[in-house]
Order: structure tokens, then C-alpha cells, then sequence
């Protein structure tokens, strides 16, 4: 049975005993460390002897805190002595002695208002860092691009192709059910607000221009941003942690060729196909509404589109889609190269990757958007 | 005090898929000994401490780890169980989201009731037992060396003051200098604590100097168990060349 540990203060005239009882371990020592020591000196002893002869279990916690009480002791100028311990009991009071922490540990205390301060000079150098670097990077990506262009069998068509498969064929589900789902919300509220006016057969150039040069384009790039701009800074900052990419690097083989140009690639392949799926099906959920709501049917739907919906609303929708791509690539493997060594970074930066991907897809869509407008496209 | 045995492994039997590791191993470690797996690579070395510490599965046999069959184990158990034991891991495996010092007290902030101060002073004194400086606590794992990984993952893994310390290639990756302070901290520790450590380990020193016994893996089975002086009795050429 352990026993609680407990010390009994014996004082004889200027030299003081303290017997040590029971075991000091870290399950029954919790209440002894409420003070600096539990025992209140007295004026007239200078010398203290701590007698261990009736210890019966310790651990290093147990240690410590006899050694705390004694090192308070010696501060308060009264000397101590140790008897009556074990050999192993000796031999661990020596080594927590010997690596007893004396030296306070430095703690940073700031003034809150410099603090901030030092925060925002710290943030503004770090974003001015980052825009180099990204600068940097789409340049040395727009090298890397033109060299492979210049010598398509460098080009790792098998990598390309595999993540044409992940990013490109892997989307194709989610993505049709999005758009048709963005066809039916469009040509729902558009039918309420034609009917009154009974301009039925006008829901076919709302539904269609409006899906497949803005939406279809949009909401394509925005799911593949979710999906690929994450993994592709995940993937590449695993590999920076695990030391892959120095290992290429070290090797000879160019990230560059390796990681970030079949990436690019495919999804600026594979972003204009995806489109094309999210147009038609986006086309057909309108055109499920308009003939359940408007009584327009299949067969005038799309009569009407060959009259009067131009052709560049489409090619506009197309051009835009590699453009999205690119971006979302560019980004993507940017972020994943800023991951460093450490766990956290990787869900920062993934999570950043997402932002910024879905943030200068939008922000491209609206240039792009008022540019041809403005130009009477 | 009586012998008493901290790990039994009986037959046991481990399969990836169809590739079979070990087929019939067993080995007992007594208590407050240095023990050492031993074998080539892909001999199962890390595999069998994995299984004894309940991070990998047996396919057969039995594992016995401080008296619990690790298998059959329940929560409560086996919650019990890991606050008795420390491990190592090869390359630290500190949380890098804290500091050293924190990664230290983690355990301690836990599983005891003690005052933060002390828990701290403990996890000091610890860092300082594996040789690792004051300035060192504040700091993040990413800012360490490897070999300065390791020994905060030590410091971690005697934070609790375990009856049994796992160590998977503790020296690997440090100087000869540290890694013989390493090998006599660990005997050290031994004796005063009482611990009993299980190792994995290709340091011909440490293999020499600390181990008590060992045990070398091969064929998916135990080939020798025993001390470097039956070692080098043995007839066996295989086991011979084993550590030249």
C-alpha cells in the first residue's frame, strides 16, 4: 500500500531534521506543491538535514520537489544535508541535481500597442515578400512553359495525363450536377418574373447566355478550384516535407517539368471539356423548367437558341475556361511550394491555395466580363 | 525482487497482404533489462515494436505487454497501459504545433493533477537530462536538428516516468559523441528508475556497450536470442558476419 508522502519538521536547537515519509510520486505529490516549501523555518536554525531513510517509492517528479524545497532553502541562506538515501536513490538525486533548471527561461512581454505594430510591419514586409516570390515563380512558370512548348517530347504526357484523369475526368460527376442544378435555380426565377409579362420564349436566351458564357465557366472553375487547388498544395507540400522535391532537384529533374507543368497543363486542357459538359447540362435543366413552366418545349428551346443566340456567347465561354485553368494551377502549386517543415503549414497553405484560387477566378471573370462588354462583344 | 517478465511474445504472426513478416516469433523480456531487436532490413524490427506498443495489428500468436494481452486489451486497458510506457519514435515525431518544452509537459498537463510549475520545472530538468540546453524549450521542432529531435522526443517519452521505454533507432542520426552519451543516459536511467527499455537499434556500440540481451530477427523468425557473449560462442556463420 503506498503511503502519502508528508515531511516532519524536528527542530533541535539550530540544526533542524526533516524526516521525508512515504512515496513521492507524481500521483501523490500534488498536494504538496501548493508552496514554495511546507515547512516555516525558524529564526534560530541555520542548518537543515533531510533525512530520505523512510521513503519508500520516488520518481523523478518526487525528486524535484525535494530538491525544490532545498534550493528554497539555500535561498533563504540556511544549508541542507541529505541522509539516509539509497544508492539509486542517490544516483537520481545527483542527475536531477545536476540538471535541476536554475536559469529562468526568457518570456517575451510586449507592450500591446508595439505588439500590433511589429504585427502589421511583419504582415506588410511578409505580403510584399509573397507578391515577389509569386512574380517570381509565374515567371520562372512561363520559362519553364515555353521551353516545354518548344520541345513537346520533354513534356511528362503520362503525369499530364493522370492528373487530366484526377482533376478533369474525376470532377465530371459533381460538376454536371451542378450545373444542371444552376440551370433549373436560373430558369425557376426567370420563369416567374417572364410569365407576367407573357414573354415566355425569351427564358431560352436568359437560360443560355447566361450559362454558357458566365455561369457554366464560373461554376466549373470554382469547383475545380475547391478540388485541385488544394490537392496540388497538399501533394507538392507533402513532398517538399518528405524531401522529394530536393531529392529531384539533387537528381537533376526540374520540378518545374516534374510537378508543376503537367498540373498546369492539365487543367488547362481539361477545364474547356468540363466546360462543355457544364454547358449542356446547364442548357438542359433550363429547358426541363421551361417546358414544365413556360410550356416551352424541347424542340422550340432549341429552335430558338440557333435563331438568336450568337455563337460568341460559347466561344467567349470557352476562351475563358483555360484562362480559369491556368490560374487555378498557377496558384495551386505556388502555395504548395510555400509549405515548410512544419504540420500546421500544410493546412495553411492548402486553405489559402482555396481562397486565392476562388478569389482570382472571380476577380478574372469580372475583368474579363466588363473588358468584352465595353468592347460591344 | 522476483524476475518478472514486462513483454511476452508468443508465435507470433504477422502477414501484409500476402507477404508474411514474422512466422513463429517469440521472445520474453524481463524486467529492468536493455533489450534489443535486431535483423536486416525489412527483418520486421520496427514492425514488432509497432505491435507491442498496439499501433499494428497481429494476424497470429499472442503479445503480452506488462501482463495485458495487447490484442484483447479494452479501452480502459489500454489507456492504462500507454501511460506506462514511453516511446521514441526514428525521427522524434514531436507535435510540431508547440514548442519543445510544451511537447514535454504535454503528458504531465494530462495525466497528472501537478501544479503547472512543477510540471514545468520537470519537463526542464528533463531537457536538460537528454543534453539539450535551456534555450532550446521555447523553441519550435522545425527549428531543430534532427539529432536535437531526437533527444526532445526522449525527454518526451520520459516525461511520465515510464516502467518501459520503446526506442526505435535511438542513435541513428547523432554524432558517435552524443550517441554514446545517449547509450549511458539510457543505462543510467535503468539503473536508478528501474526502467525497462526495448530497442531497435544497428549501432554496433550501443549493440556492444548496453544491450543486456537481444534477439536477432530473420527468415521471419527469431535466428538468436541471447547476449553478445553467446553470440560470439556461436558456430553459426550467418550470425557471425551478423555485426562485422
Amino acid at each position: 500500500m503506498k503511503q502519502k508522502p508528508s515531511l516532519r519538521l524536528d527542530i533541535q536547537e539550530q540544526t533542524a531534521l526533516v524526516l521525508l515519509q512515504g512515496s513521492w510520486v507524481k500521483e501523490r505529490i500534488a498536494a504538496l506543491c501548493k508552496t514554495d516549501i511546507p515547512i516555516t523555518p525558524s529564526q534560530t536554525t541555520h542548518s537543515y538535514t533531510f533525512d530520505f531513510s523512510a521513503v519508500t517509492d520516488f520518481d523523478t517528479h518526487g525528486i524535484m520537489l525535494i530538491l525544490h524545497f532545498a534550493k528554497t532553502l539555500e535561498k533563504q541562506g540556511q544549508s541542507v544535508v541529505f541522509q539516509g538515501e539509497s544508492p539509486s536513490m542517490q544516483q537520481l538525486l545527483h542527475i536531477c541535481d545536476t540538471h535541476y533548471p536554475l536559469e529562468d527561461i526568457e518570456e517575451k512581454k510586449g507592450i500591446f500597442i508595439l505588439d500590433s505594430l511589429e504585427n502589421v510591419g511583419r504582415q506588410s514586409v511578409e505580403g510584399y515578400r509573397t507578391l515577389a516570390s509569386f512574380f517570381s515563380f509565374t515567371g520562372e512558370l512561363t520559362h519553364a512553359c515555353i521551353a516545354a512548348v518548344l520541345k513537346p517530347l520533354s513534356i511528362r504526357w503520362k503525369a499530364t495525363l493522370y492528373h487530366i484523369e484526377q482533376s478533369g475526368a474525376g470532377a465530371i460527376p459533381i460538376i454536371l450536377l451542378t450545373s444542371f442544378l444552376i440551370g433549373i435555380v436560373i430558369a425557376y426565377q426567370g420563369a416567374t418574373q417572364l410569365e407576367k409579362f407573357g414573354a415566355n420564349i425569351f427564358i431560352v436566351e436568359m437560360v443560355t447566355i447566361s450559362s454558357v458564357r458566365e455561369l457554366a465557366p464560373l461554376l466549373t472553375a470554382i469547383v475545380v478550384a475547391g478540388r485541385s487547388a488544394s490537392s496540388y498544395s497538399a501533394q507538392i507540400g507533402v513532398m517538399k516535407i518528405t524531401d522529394e522535391v530536393d531529392a529531384m532537384r539533387s537528381m537533376g529533374f526540374s520540378p518545374w517539368d516534374f510537378l508543376v507543368l503537367p498540373r498546369l497543363f492539365a487543367l488547362v486542357v481539361s477545364l474547356p471539356l468540363l466546360v462543355f459538359f457544364a454547358d449542356i447540362v446547364s442548357v438542359f435543366g433550363g429547358m426541363v423548367i421551361a417546358s414544365t413552366k413556360l410550356d416551352v418545349s424541347f424542340v422550340e428551346f432549341i429552335d430558338r437558341i440557333k435563331q438568336t443566340v450568337a455563337l460568341k456567347h460559347l466561344v467567349i465561354g470557352f476562351i475563358k475556361a483555360p484562362i480559369f485553368g491556368a490560374i487555378i494551377a498557377t496558384i495551386g502549386c505556388f502555395r504548395g511550394f510555400q509549405i515548410d517543415s512544419s504540420t500546421e503549414s500544410v493546412g495553411k497553405y492548402t486553405t489559402i491555395s482555396v481562397v486565392n484560387a476562388i478569389f482570382w477566378v472571380i476577380a478574372v471573370d469580372a475583368l474579363i466580363s466588363v473588358l468584352l462588354t465595353e468592347m460591344g462583344l | 525482487m522476483k524476475e518478472r517478465i514486462v513483454v511476452e511474445a508468443k508465435d507470433i504472426i504477422t502477414r501484409f497482404g500476402e507477404h508474411t513478416i514474422h512466422n513463429g516469433v517469440s521472445f520474453k523480456i524481463q524486467q529492468g533489462e536493455i533489450f534489443g531487436l535486431l535483423g536486416g532490413s525489412g527483418s520486421g524490427k520496427t514492425t514488432l515494436l509497432r505491435e507491442m506498443i498496439m499501433l499494428q495489428k497481429i494476424q497470429g500468436g499472442q503479445m503480452k505487454v506488462l501482463g495485458v494481452d495487447v490484442s484483447k486489451a479494452s479501452h480502459v486497458q489500454a489507456q492504462k497501459l500507454m501511460r506506462q510506457w514511453g516511446i521514441l519514435f526514428q525521427f522524434g515525431a514531436l507535435f510540431t504545433s508547440l514548442t519543445v518544452l510544451e511537447n514535454v509537459m504535454i503528458a504531465m498537463r494530462e495525466y497528472t493533477n501537478l501544479p503547472d510549475w512543477i510540471i514545468q520545472e520537470s519537463a526542464r530538468m528533463k531537457l536538460s537530462m537528454v543534453g539539450l540546453p535551456t534555450k532550446v524549450a521555447t523553441m519550435f521542432p522545425s527549428e531543430l536538428s534532427g539529432g536535437m529531435k531526437k533527444r526532445a522526443g526522449l525527454a518526451r517519452a520520459l516525461a511520465l516516468d515510464p516502467k518501459l521505454l520503446f526506442l526505435d533507432e535511438p542513435t541513428s542520426g547523432l554524432d558517435p559523441k552524443s550517441a554514446r552519451a545517449f547509450d549511458e543516459l539510457i543505462a543510467t536511467l535503468r539503473k536508478t528508475l528501474g526502467i525497462s527499455v526495448v530497442m531497435v537499434t544497428h549501432d554496433k556500440d550501443t549493440i556492444e556497450n548496453v544491450l543486456d540481451r537481444f534477439i536477432i530477427l530473420g527468415n521471419q523468425k527469431v535466428r538468436f536470442e541471447g547476449s553478445m557473449e553467446t553470440l560470439r560462442q556461436t558456430t553459426d556463420e550467418e550470425l557471425k558476419n551478423f555485426l562485422n
